[in-house]
């Protein structure tokens, strides 16, 4: 074999192997998939929306206390982190730009965003959770919220400096002070970019589990009450799917469907609305 | 006067960042003062595990940890790596754009969903080969792979796909195959962001809670064999931080959960400040 040969058929080979991995890999995450829709699909029915948490073995069981109370959650962290998360990357970019607190905000930021999100919800529970003596949807909203800020801050800031520099020149020069421009300009220039970066933000939260096991702890009840512990899609489905009970098992499921399927809608919105916003 | 305000608002709203990531870390020693002054290095070189009789060692936890992110790697990085291959040189422009977004979309899923499928799919499966229970080290390695997997192909893919055109297009015109612009010009130009994607993917996953907190078992004594059950800082603090009581009990999960947020800090700083420095990229 010469070395052209050699060289050409390791060549053939590597190609082959990664394009092997590439198979198995989507192989997998199909199934995983694959599972979650058939498992998920099969156990949807009209109760589930209606009814709220039962015992094992009733038949009128359903999710709805966790289906609210996942929005309750969702929902106030969103109230909670979005205009911290904006605020905190219209400083980054409008006022700190290149000085050192800026990049050192950026850089602790960016940690944040990987840093093991369990961790946060000890620190939640002990300065909420503590303090007040139970557990809260508060303590939940807040740990998620924490979560969120970093990922609203860090697109804010992209988004904002993808605004051309002119545009807010041109603004002052009409005499508009900074927040004016600000608020009329820059932000209207990048609402497409800052939308997505929310709904991404919100995705991202939306599938935590980890923070809320004990900040806003779990119940298999319907409640609204933001001083009680407040039931959770992750948490329930948690702790469905480890009990020995088939029909939890199969809510469990369905909670992971539904979650799914918001969170993929989510993540596919966001991702359109940056792509048709570019493309004006 | 409103543009002062609106000023000091976003000031301080940038600020308020520091001040949680510094309160976090002086939290969570100040609550674990009280293990530490009781165990003092103890508690990372002993496995005992025993809240009844008060006594709190987090050695099998940290091995725990240390073992599964390892075998996670293990499997996880030579497929991401062909993943970010096929991606970035080998498939076709529509292939590249329906596998792309299909990794991107599989990275959000939510990592309860993969425990969830590891346990009722994947333990039976490896209960079948090996025997045992299933439940162990060896599971929460994979299910942790597989979980990290889309999000380490991603960010490989990005940093391969940094080399610039006109260097790989020198090489073939010298006659290279492509696995030879693979290994002589496009892993030694973007070998900072492989490595620093890698270990981005590594702080994650040691912190990774809800898909292992399924497979691991929860089991604080060290895993004679990977296909034994154990356990690891996030899953011996999702299992027992709810249910805890005494002051000690608490302090020592405390404990761990600074343990586990200094080990990522760690991490993440290394891939970030000194592999990924020069590109800022949205991950």
């Amino acid at each position: 074999m010469t070395a052209v040969q050699k060289r050409v058929l390791v060549n053939k080979i590597i190609l082959a192997l990664s394009t092997l991995s590439a198979v198995v890999a989507i192989a997998f995450l199909f199934w995983i998939l694959g599972v979650l829709v058939m498992k998920g699909v099969g156990a949807l029915n009209w109760n589930i929306f209606i009814y709220e948490g039962a015992p094992p073995g009733y038949a009128e069981s359903g999710l709805k206390h966790a289906l609210v109370g996942q929005a309750i959650l969702v929902g106030l962290a969103t109230v909670i982190g979005v205009p911290l998360g904006i605020l905190a990357g219209t400083y980054l970019s409008e006022y700190g730009k290149n000085s050192k607190l800026a990049h050192l905000i950026r850089d602790i930021s960016d940690i944040m965003m990987s840093a093991p999100s369990i961790v946060i919800g000890a620190f939640v529970y002990a300065v909420v959770v503590m303090p007040m003596g139970h557990f809260s949807a508060w303590a939940g909203s807040i740990a998620l919220a924490i979560i969120m800020i970093p990922i609203i801050l860090r697109t804010t800031d992209d988004m904002l400096q993808l605004v051309p520099g002119t545009l807010r020149e041109a603004a002052f020069a009409l005499g508009a002070p900074k927040y004016k421009v600000i608020m009329d300009v820059v932000y209207r220039g990048a609402k497409a970019g800052i939308l997505t970066g929310v709904l991404l933000g919100i995705a991202r939260v939306g599938g935590e589990t980890a923070p809320l096991l004990f900040t806003s702890f779990n119940d298999n009840f319907f409640t609204t009450n933001l001083n009680d512990a407040m039931p959770s899609l992750t948490v329930t489905m948690f702790n469905y799917a480890i009990s020995p009970y088939a029909d939890w098992q199969q809510l469990g499921w369905a909670a992971a469907f539904i979650l799914s399927m918001f969170i993929l809608g989510l993540n596919i919105v966001g991702r359109l609305i940056l792509y048709f916003g570019k493309g004006k | 006067m409103i543009d002062k305000i609106f000023s000091n608002l976003t000031r301080f709203s940038a600020l308020l960042i520091l001040v949680i990531v510094a309160w976090i870390f002086v939290e969570l020693y100040n609550q674990s003062l009280e293990a530490i002054h009781a165990f003092g290095f103890d508690f990372i070189t002993k496995d005992e595990w025993a809240p009844n009789l008060e006594k709190f060692g987090a050695y099998s936890a940290i091995f725990g940890s240390v073992a599964s992110t390892f075998l996670a790697m293990l499997f996880a990085i030579p497929v991401a790596i062909g993943v970010a291959i096929f991606l970035s040189e080998i498939a076709h422009d529509k292939i590249k754009g329906f596998f792309g977004v299909s990794v991107e979309l599989l990275a959000a899923i939510p990592s309860v969903i993969y425990g969830m499928w590891g346990l009722f799919y994947f333990v039976p499966i490896i209960r079948d080969l090996f025997g045992g229970m299933g439940i162990g080290l060896l599971s929460a390695g994979i299910v942790l792979s597989i979980m990290i997997l889309p999000f380490m192909a991603a960010v490989t893919r990005d940093a391969m796909n940094t080399t610039p055109d006109i260097l790989k297009e020198s090489a073939y015109a010298l006659g290279g195959t492509q696995w030879d612009v693979i290994k002589d010009v496009i892993i030694p130009y973007a070998r900072a962001g492989i490595i620093g994607s890698i270990i981005l993917a590594l702080g994650r996953a040691i912190g990774e809670t809800m898909a292992v907190t399924f497979v691991m078992g929860n089991v604080h004594k060290l895993p004679k064999s990977i296909t034994d059950p154990a356990t690891s800082i996030p899953v011996t603090l999702a299992n027992e931080f709810a249910e805890a009581d005494g002051s000690l009990y608490f302090s020592s999960l405390f404990e761990l959960a600074l343990i586990l947020l200094v080990m990522s800090f760690v991490v993440i700083s290394i891939a970030k400040f000194y592999f990924l420095r020069k590109e800022r990229r949205g991950v």
